[in-house]
């Protein structure tokens, strides 16, 4: 069946391709039809994603500057890596991030999921309001880092104006981005007003892949909502769930455009996530090796994470 | 009448090539590799965070491959 398919397809190839070309396909077999198709996709991946991965590591043990490019290479061994690993710069840097992906994968799937569970109820308009949901989603983020930076303005911006409506606090008595204690906070609203949509269209296909008949099963062994939602909706979303997690997670560790356009990592270095750190390192101070060192280490770290998180997913998924 | 005997058990693997144990504890090495780049209580903790997540990362790569 197979071959057959093959043949022909191989066949309507040939028929299309000039006569020595067409001599050429008609002999391969699926094996090398496979290859033929696949290799352009492998040839890029390599060439775009595994070079630069395989380069960034032999920079690191090297003393290179991106700005002296003809210098002399100098081998350091493992010394861009011990001074990553003591500088508490860095480490600060690392504390930010962390404190950045906590909260922002807490508030997105919480949220995420209650929009999904919401939408997923079916009622009259949901369709539109799945669309207006969606919206932030599909911005640029360089146009959502401007207009949330006039929204965080103290005297014009809406976002101050709402607060001081809510809490009677005076609008120009607080200042988002300039504040040493608000900014953090600045950036992780901005991002989980930006990427809930995100979370919540992978719950939404979680929800949706739920068949009916295990809800009336339930209605018929009178289980009450609360017990449906705990036995059935949470354990078969779950995978889904921890897919918006993983993928959320990955991004946010290179969280940079957002913070780069709202605070440019500070006020002092407040908002310094690694990633700003990173491009300091490598931009401003020049020192591509280190750099490439630190970029190592976040690829170690996310890497690593990501091993222990499928294997997890497979878990939820085989239960 | 005939008397059936059990199967001989399988002997077992040596621990340490035994998939399950070996992927749980390479889990805890990236974990606690993780807490510890991330942490910010000490910097000792910080530096030597990466061996951690390297070693655990690597065993989790080879243990993988193992047979169930």
């Amino acid at each position: 069946m197979t071959d057959t398919s093959s043949t022909s397809l191989g066949e309507a190839v040939a028929r299309a391709a000039p006569a020595p070309i067409a001599s050429r396909i008609r002999g391969l077999s699926d094996r090398s039809m496979a290859w033929l198709f696949i290799t352009p996709a492998i040839a890029l991946l390599l060439a775009v994603n595994i070079f630069p991965l395989i380069w960034a590591i032999y920079l690191s043990f090297t003393n290179f500057r991106a700005n002296r490019p003809n210098a002399a290479l100098e081998n350091v061994g493992l010394s861009n890596y011990s001074r990553v690993l003591n500088d508490p710069n860095t480490w600060q840097a690392m504390q930010t991030t962390a404190h950045f992906v906590f909260w922002t994968i807490l508030l997105q799937t919480l949220i995420g999921f209650s929009l999904a569970y919401l939408i997923d109820r079916k009622f009259r308009g949901h369709a539109f309001w799945t669309t207006i949901i969606l919206v932030p989603m599909m911005l640029s983020p360089a146009v959502v880092g401007n207009f949330w930076r006039f929204l965080y303005q103290p005297q014009i911006g809406l976002f101050n104006h709402i607060v001081s409506f809510l809490t009677g606090i005076p609008p120009s008595s607080f200042e988002m981005l300039g504040s040493v204690r608000l900014s953090p906070w600045a950036i992780i609203i901005v991002d989980t007003w930006m990427w809930t949509p995100y979370v919540m269209l992978i719950c939404l296909a979680g929800l949706r892949s739920i068949p009916d008949y295990i809800y009336e099963a339930a209605e018929v062994d009178r289980a009450s909502l609360w017990r449906q939602f705990w036995s059935i909706t949470l354990p078969m979303a779950l995978p889904f769930i921890m897919l918006a997690i993983l993928f959320r997670g990955i991004e946010n560790f290179k969280m940079f455009d957002m913070v780069t356009l709202l605070t440019g990592g500070g006020p002092g270095s407040t908002t310094e996530v690694a990633s700003i750190t990173l491009k300091r390192e490598a931009f401003e101070s020049w020192r591509t090796g280190r750099a490439s060192a630190f970029a190592i280490i976040l690829f170690v770290a996310v890497f690593g994470l990501a091993n222990i998180y499928v294997k997890a997913l497979n878990k939820v998924k085989q239960r | 009448m005939t008397v059936q005997r059990p199967a001989p058990a399988k002997p077992k693997r040596p621990f340490f090539i035994r998939r399950g144990p070996m992927e749980n504890i390479a889990t805890g090495l990236i974990g606690l590799g993780f807490l510890m780049l991330f942490q910010p209580f000490l910097l000792i903790f910080y530096t030597w965070s990466l061996v951690t997540l390297l070693a655990g990362t690597i065993m989790f790569i080879i243990v993988s491959k193992f047979p169930e």
